[in-house]
């Protein structure tokens, strides 16, 4: 008896929800600190990538390295949490006036009533993995880095709680790379369920041996730019961001202008670790709820924020499913050759691209892409100035965990 | 904030003295001793037969208390969306991972790598139970056990689900045993409902509480009220413990922490007969 009604329950759509506000969102990666140097680099299609030189013996490829992260050590109250991540991610936090905007929140619902929900894949691993190339005689750990505080995988998030000065919830989401596009999903819960009046998203993954060889390991790296959806694009290149929204309840007024969370998705593939379903079955179903929490058809999707890592597979059965689900009016693109695949924060990375498209009527292209994947009308090269009213951003991580999120232009 | 309700309708644990949740509910009632020969490694019998004996431990632990909680709950795990909570994921691939990349980081193995994602116990719950719901995996250092079950509350009631909570993480090895504290190996996992069903085993009500003047203390002042319980205490997921206890000696109260300045409080009781007719 059970089983029938959770089988119903398997299958139903999702009910809508109502939107949520985005009271300020930023990201930084490759091509610059902040929405106006991500704007910029878009607009002039200036790749961020360069040649790979992050650590010892580097691999053969190239990445999406961001400048001056060595020369920026955290301020004297947070050393404690001082690790190339956590000092991203305080170079993110800086970018746009992102803290003052949480600061104001925290100021008008308290600092219990304000959640941190944050992506990262390998969090502060680039840390543990300098402590075992620099142990001491007795095989341990270095002075400086006999620190727990920077080996564990919620880092990062506790070092948020700490730089905004926040009591609530705070929680580290570790789905790869789908993590910090699920954060606006678990954020949304938080509000719907009154447990937050506002949430800080967002997500920071840098650079660490552990992935450029693990990728390496399993021949997804190109030696090469990346090339999205081109016919002989040969693999990805890893990149690092960090990248922060807060996301609020919507305010009432007819009138109310700003960027909204419209819908989300959540799906997994039950199919492979590190091969997406043959059919993008969990990407679909992702994409398929976000639209139905938005109550919106596929047709009202303006612009898309694909996945697109330039893996040969990926590539193939995303645009297999973007052409079986939107209409031919939308645009399609991977920013990837912009500023690589930066892992656990693609998510938010490229939801603040999609949020910029929208902001200023302007769809980014593919970069490095000569010939596009046949047969998917949607996908574009090129840059294209048109009014975006509705986006939607897709990421697919190991696992098979997949989440689409869906943002409107205006509330 | 108000109470929410919420029903426990299945449990699932493993460790080496607490091995199924018939045994360790009997033992955390302090109605047995617990074992004295540590159980082995249980079997990922989810998993293909060639991919079992070089499974993690993390995924080993996290698949048997998992499907022991969908057994006691008799309910599908395909039709469940779950939420995976571990402290620092495998630590044995971890050490694994940061010892080849000083030595020979060009050997380091494929599968190992991708085994060493956060939500890898996640994925193969989901491969083996073909489970395409959503999944969460997520950790947030001391309160790991508390975000993870508040992540299920919130999901079950939000959207009117049943929900699979899994918990667990190994012990530290290598160097990194020196700056991160986690002995043992500890799994449990419960199924989590919004609905009274046939199956409901405990009512439980629930609320997040501001608890500043308890601090820090919230989680360690509710650990191991007894003995038995302490045969893990030095796991990073013991935090779980007084939830499990609590949930073999209902009735009763606790607090779990979730953060330095957030608690859980749970009211537990036994579902009995008359209470299911009364709130159906």
């Amino acid at each position: 008896m059970a089983e029938s009604v959770a089988d119903l329950h398997a299958r139903r759509a999702p009910s809508p929800i109502a939107r949520l506000c985005i009271s300020a969102f930023t990201a930084t990666s490759a091509v610059g600190r902040g929405n106006a140097a991500t704007l910029t680099a878009l607009r002039a299609r200036a790749s961020g990538l360069s040649r790979n030189d992050f650590g010892p013996q580097p691999v053969d490829t190239y990445i999406g390295r961001v400048e001056g992260i060595e020369d920026n050590p955290l301020p004297q109250h947070l050393k404690q949490w001082d690790c190339r991540n956590n000092r991203l991610a305080w170079l993110g936090l800086n970018q746009d006036g992102f803290m003052s905007t949480v600061d104001t929140a925290r100021q008008r619902h308290g600092p219990t009533r304000v959640a941190i929900v944050l992506g990262t894949s390998t969090s502060s691993i680039g840390a543990t993995e300098e402590a075992y190339r620099s142990l001491d005689n007795a095989g341990r750990f270095p002075q400086h880095l006999l620190n727990p505080l920077i080996h564990t995988p919620h880092s990062t998030g506790d070092f948020l709680r700490h730089a905004l000065s926040l009591d609530g919830i705070c929680v580290t989401v570790g789905t790869a790379c789908s993590s910090s596009a699920k954060v606006f999903a678990q954020g949304e819960r938080l509000i719907r369920s009154g447990l937050a009046d506002a949430v800080v998203v967002g997500g920071a993954d840098s650079l660490c041996g552990s992935v450029l060889f693990g990728f390496n390991s399993l021949e997804l790296v190109s030696h090469e730019q990346c090339r999205p959806f081109d016919v002989a694009r040969d693999g990805i290149n890893l990149g690092e961001a960090a990248g922060f929204a807060l996301i609020e309840r919507a305010l009432l007024e007819p009138n109310g202008t700003g960027p909204t969370l419209l819908g989300y998705g959540e799906s997994s593939d039950a199919f492979h670790m590190s091969s997406p379903h043959p059919q993008g079955l969990g990407a679909r179903s992702a994409i398929a709820d976000a639209l139905a929490r938005a109550g919106l058809s596929a047709d009202a999707v303006d612009y898309v924020n694909l996945h697109g890592t330039a893996s040969r597979k990926n590539d193939e059965i995303e645009a297999q499913a973007i052409s079986d689900i939107f209409s031919r009016n939308t645009l399609a693109s991977s920013t990837k050759g912009w500023t690589g695949h930066t892992l656990g924060a693609a998510g938010i990375l490229e939801a603040v691209i999609t949020l910029l498209a929208l902001e200023h009527s302007f769809a980014p292209g593919t970069l490095n892409t000569t010939r596009l994947e046949p047969d998917c009308p949607q996908l574009r090269i090129e840059n294209t100035d048109a009014s975006l009213q509705t986006g939607m951003s897709l990421s697919f991580a190991f696992g098979g965990s997949n989440c689409a999120l869906l943002f409107g232009r205006n509330a | 904030m108000s109470t929410s309700t919420a029903y426990i309708e299945g449990v699932g644990i493993w460790s080496e003295r607490l091995p199924a949740w018939n045994t360790a509910s009997r033992i955390l009632r302090g109605e047995i001793a617990a074992p004295e020969e540590p159980a082995k490694r249980p079997s990922p019998d989810l998993l293909p037969a060639n991919e079992r004996r070089r499974a993690p431990d993390t995924v080993a632990i996290a698949l048997a208390v998992g499907s022991e909680a969908c057994a006691h709950a008799q309910r599908n795990p395909s039709t469940l969306p779950s939420v995976f909570a571990s402290t620092h994921g495998d630590l044995a691939i971890t050490d694994y991972m940061c010892d080849t990349l000083a030595s020979t980081p060009g050997l380091i193995s494929p599968t190992r790598f991708h085994n060493s994602v956060h939500n890898a116990a996640a994925g193969y719950w989901a491969i083996a139970t073909g489970s395409t719901r959503p999944y969460t995996a997520i950790s947030a250092d001391r309160y790991s056990f508390g975000n993870g079950l508040l992540e299920a509350l919130v999901q079950a009631q939000s959207d009117n689900e049943t929900v699979l909570l899994v918990a667990y993480d190994i012990a530290a090895q290598g160097p990194l045993a020196n700056v991160v504290k986690s002995t043992g190996r500890l799994g449990c996992a419960l199924v989590l409902g919004c609905q009274p069903t046939s199956n409901t085993k405990h009512v439980m009500q629930w609320q997040l509480r501001e608890s500043e003047e308890q601090g820090d203390s919230i989680n360690s002042a509710k650990l191991a009220r007894t003995e038995n319980a302490s045969l893990v205490a030095g796991n990073a997921m013991a935090p779980a413990l007084p939830m499990l206890e609590a949930i073999a000696r209902a009735p009763g109260n606790i607090v779990c922490a979730v953060g330095p300045k957030m608690g859980l409080e749970l009211e537990l009781a036994p579902m009995n007969e008359y209470s299911f007719r009364s709130v159906s």
